[in-house]
């Protein structure tokens, strides 16, 4: 029923978009040897300009070398992948390949390439395109940072080309939703690069510097300009394979424009006053400045719930027997005490944080998936209230006392003292520690809050292990475990309260490792859920990291701006910028 | 005459502004640290005198804020409550001058109604107490690093000018070596190397002795050129030909004559070293949270929206401009004064 319905309403929209559609000039209707992907999103007009400020300029455009995420915002509208995540459903759908088949033990991929498509130059892609991206991201020397995706039980996936529009990828070991991998790494144009690979000079290729003509890629845009300081300007990718159900070539608009702003204050001025269209991720104090006067300035804001990012206070449990800490060291009786960290949990007050820090716009957490997840999140892991009885309980089952109301003892009489370090940068974070700092001295624990430079903070966290407490957050990626598993193996990099343990330190950080290498290899999701359900209530349980909140994802768009559906995952607003169209041909108008 | 009435009267404002910073404890209502977490940046609380009933009341009233529900931020008055201000109320503990413990406070209100004459920040405390306390911090680091500056000011400025010859060579080359320091990187780089386990506090006075010791080149080298001119006085030059010693010339006769200035000095460091704690603070390197400075309580008008949104938040930043004015005006009235002296 609602499924007719639907297509009724589809049918009336795509008549009532024809003869706007039609109306409009630049209108390119497929080849018919093209093999082009249909879209399902409202049919749109063409012409007009979005513009966008970015916070920082772009490092570079290279899709292999860059790892700041405004090279990325940039990159990515002008490059594809063999198959992506689509960003609303969370669910992979084909890219480049039109299909794909997995072998009966998991160990083979075959990918079909969509036929007749073309660079934004013009140049035909082939196999040997597809060879040669892959070839350039498994190079060592190149040191792509996506590379460590494609080693999988040690070794290198193994790409292959059958004919000229087949591909086949070899694993060395079972991967579970090994099709989430081919998101995130752009096909590259072998014509273009190849010399400079050859060269050794692949990273200096492609800086934003660089001729138009020189950069070309499989995404909805193209380089136009680029003014240092100041601007870049993409237009429109004829060759583009995306078209909407009446058969027009995507994308709709003529150029999108990123300004360099240098802020999130300064994101948030120009949207405010109307020279950019769009704003993601915005802070939630500025979100409530933003939308007091979305009516009278014509945008509209939308809070899309709980994003992936989680954020957590963790203690230093690392080895530091070979370290000259001993004062840390003296703590760490304390911090590996499963009662004093849950006591430390039970003393927290999330609703606390979620309204003074976020304005009610964050979801409290007691486990690292966030509702945001909607494939992986565990509903049934237990959300106990703030109780700081239960906090004093706990603490007293494992020996501590107190002298006076503010002051814990703890076995052997030391007053407990001890430092929480934060980014000094990081306005929300900084908030909730010294939110925390109070709750704390309710158990009568004496907490500083020591602010950092962010730079700083990492290299205490990750080199000289020289810290106490710290809160951090974790988060992005596409939500999927496989993502996540330097944090949660014992022996992974990221292990942030126990970084590169030899052996696993714990039972339960055994059983964790155990239930991490399964899911990694099981095929079903089913089967992987369950596995990673269990390392939710493992971690849950342990409280190796003490969950605080999710924020939401909070973003603007000027209004008539058509087809707009920000989605959680990266690109938040402009994953489908290729569908994205004005309404009217003057809310685009601007010098 | 009319100078010296001037001169008292700046002097008894400047006093009365530091009796209320000094004596916080009795004036705030409230901890500094005592968060109110239903109530993040309620406006400052309205006082009444006339009820609904058109009523006068002598004793000043108000109605508690109550958040509005499902709104950050915004508060109406609940009438059906009002609320008398009390005055030489018993409430939270502190001590008089940092060791007699008392717990009487100028006004309040009866619990569980909260009293915000001056608003309250992103955590619900209570600004006006936050500001008399964190008063006292910025002041305390405007005093102490002036002491220190004028002491070794005057200490190596009088040396330099009596000894002359070498000594004063390398005196007034040092100085001159510490006016070049670029000192806000200097502080970063000490701040980067202390210890994770040293208290906000020692961290404070550390930096503090750290300001004020960079600041002594300027001093010195004024002292520096008064000591010089005065020990060729013929008074000066009579008293040693009778055989006075270096200290009783330097004592009796030549250091008298850097006393005027030195006070215009100070006038003149003091809000300067009060600004040094407002810039460092607001950088991260002052006093951290949750004890209060004009710093820190600046640092807040950073953000965008509490810029935009919440004006009380303004108000350390009027006071301070009040202090500045007290000093400078201090300063000159001194000058004014002390100038006939010393020519």
């Amino acid at each position: 029923m609602t499924r007719d319905l639907m297509r009724g309403l589809a049918a009336i929209l795509a008549s009532a978009a024809l003869c706007a559609a039609a109306s409009n000039p630049p209108r390119i209707l497929a080849a018919p040897a093209e093999e082009l992907q249909v879209t399902g999103g409202e049919v749109g007009r063409y012409g007009g300009r979005l513009v966008i400020a970015l916070r920082a300029e772009p490092k570079t455009l290279n899709p292999v070398t860059h790892v700041d995420s405004t090279s990325r915002d940039v990159i990515w509208r002008m490059m594809a992948d063999l198959v992506h995540i689509n960003r609303s459903t969370q669910l992979t759908e084909p890219a480049l390949a039109k299909s794909w088949k997995v072998s009966g033990d998991g160990l083979r991929y075959t990918l079909k390439l969509r036929r007749g498509l073309r660079f934004s130059d013009g140049h035909p892609l082939d196999a040997e395109d597809v060879l040669f991206s892959f070839q350039v991201y498994l190079d060592g020397n190149v040191h792509a940072p996506q590379r460590d995706l494609l080693i999988i039980g040690g070794k290198p996936i193994v790409v292959r080309k059958l004919d000229g529009e087949t591909l086949v990828f070899e694993l060395a070991q079972p991967y579970g939703a090994a099709e989430r991998l081919f998101d995130g790494f752009a096909i590259l144009p072998r014509h273009l690069l190849q010399q400079a690979y050859h060269e050794g000079k692949l990273a200096q290729a492609w800086l934003p510097t660089a001729p138009p003509g020189q950069i070309a890629g499989l995404g909805p845009f193209r380089l136009k300009e680029y003014v240092a300081g100041q601007r870049i300007v993409l237009e429109r990718n004829p060759y583009y394979w995306k078209v909407d159900r009446q058969g027009n070539r995507l994308p709709y608009l003529d150029e999108v424009v990123f300004l360099f702003v240098g802020s999130e204050d300064a994101q948030v001025i120009r949207f405010q006053a109307g020279e950019t269209d769009l704003i993601s991720r915005v802070n939630a104090e500025n979100y409530a400045v933003l939308a007091r006067q979305q009516q009278a300035r014509g945008y509209s804001m939308y809070d899309l719930g709980a994003s992936l990012e989680y954020n957590f206070l963790f203690f230093n449990l690392n080895d530091l027997s070979g370290k000259p800490l001993p004062q840390i060291a003296r703590k760490q009786k304390w911090f590996r005490s499963l009662n004093f960290r849950q006591a430390v949990s039970a003393a927290i007050d999330r609703e606390g944080l979620v309204r003074l820090v976020y304005q009610g716009r964050a979801v409290p957490l007691w486990g690292q998936v966030t509702p945001g997840n909607k494939l992986w999140f565990n509903s049934a892991l237990l959300r106990p209230p703030r109780s700081l009885d239960h906090a004093r309980e706990l603490l007293r089952g494992a020996g501590f006392s107190w002298r006076d109301p503010s002051t814990l003892l703890d076995r052997d009489g030391e007053i407990v003292e001890f430092s929480i370090i934060t980014s000094a940068s990081n306005a929300e974070r900084m908030k909730m520690s010294t939110i925390i700092q109070d709750d704390l001295k309710q158990l009568g624990m004496r907490v500083h809050v020591v602010p950092l430079e962010f730079r700083a903070l990492l290299d205490r966290v990750f080199q000289s292990r020289e810290f106490e407490g710290c809160v951090l957050a974790l988060g992005g990626g596409d939500g999927d475990p496989n993502t996540e598993m330097s944090v949660w193996e014992s022996s992974g990099g990221q292990h942030l309260w126990n970084l590169g343990e030899a052996h696993a330190a714990t039972p339960w950080e055994a059983e964790i490792d155990r239930m991490m290498q399964r899911q990694l290899t099981a095929r079903k999701q089913e089967e992987r859920k369950h596995l990673y359900d269990r390392v939710q209530q493992l971690v849950a349980e342990n409280q190796p990291m003490v969950f605080l909140l999710s924020p939401h994802l909070l973003v603007g768009a000027k209004n008539g701006l058509a087809n707009f559906r920000p989605a959680i995952l990266d690109h938040y607003t402009l994953w489908n910028v290729e569908e994205l169209f004005w309404r009217q041909a003057n809310s685009a108008k601007r010098p | 005459m009319q100078r010296r009435k001037k001169l008292e009267g700046i002097v008894l404002v400047l006093a009365a502004l530091h009796g209320v910073v000094l004596g916080a404890g009795f004036f705030a209502p409230y901890d500094t640290a005592a968060q109110n977490r239903a109530l993040p940046f309620a406006h400052p609380t309205r006082l009444h005198f006339a009820d609904a009933r058109r009523k006068i009341h002598l004793r000043p009233f108000f109605y508690p804020w109550v958040p509005r529900a499902g709104v950050y931020g915004e508060y109406e008055e609940n009438r059906s409550r009002p609320c008398p201000v009390r005055f030489f109320v018993k409430g939270t503990p502190y001590r008089i001058a940092g060791w007699l413990p008392a717990r009487l406070h100028l006004f309040g209100a009866d619990e569980p109604a909260r009293i915000f004459l001056l608003g309250s920040d992103g955590y619900g405390r209570d600004l006006f107490s936050r500001v008399l306390y964190g008063g006292q911090i910025s002041l305390l680091a405007g005093l102490l690093a002036t002491g220190i500056s004028i002491g070794l000011g005057l200490l190596l400025g009088a040396l330099a000018g009596f000894y002359g010859g070498w000594l004063d060579e390398i005196l007034m080359r040092g100085a001159e070596l510490f006016l070049a320091l670029p000192w806000l990187y200097l502080l970063f780089a000490i701040r980067a190397f202390l210890p994770l386990q040293i208290s906000p506090a020692q961290a404070f006075l550390l930096l503090i002795v750290v300001i004020g010791g960079i600041g002594w080149a300027r001093p010195a080298r004024l002292v520096r050129g008064v000591v010089l001119s005065a020990r060729e006085r013929d008074y000066v030059k009579a008293a040693r030909g009778f055989g006075a010693s270096d200290i009783y010339l330097l004592r009796r006769h030549v250091l008298p004559q850097t006393f005027g200035l030195l006070l215009t000095q100070a006038a003149i460091l003091v809000p300067q070293y009060i600004l040094a704690e407002v810039t460092l603070s607001f950088l991260g390197l002052g006093v951290s949270e949750p004890v209060p400075s004009w710093g820190n309580m600046l640092a807040n008008l950073q953000h965008y929206d509490v810029l935009a949104s919440y004006w009380w938040m303004y108000l350390p930043g009027l006071l301070l401009v009040l202090f500045f004015l007290g000093y400078s005006a201090l300063a000159s009235a001194l000058h004014e004064r002390v100038g006939a002296v010393i020519i």
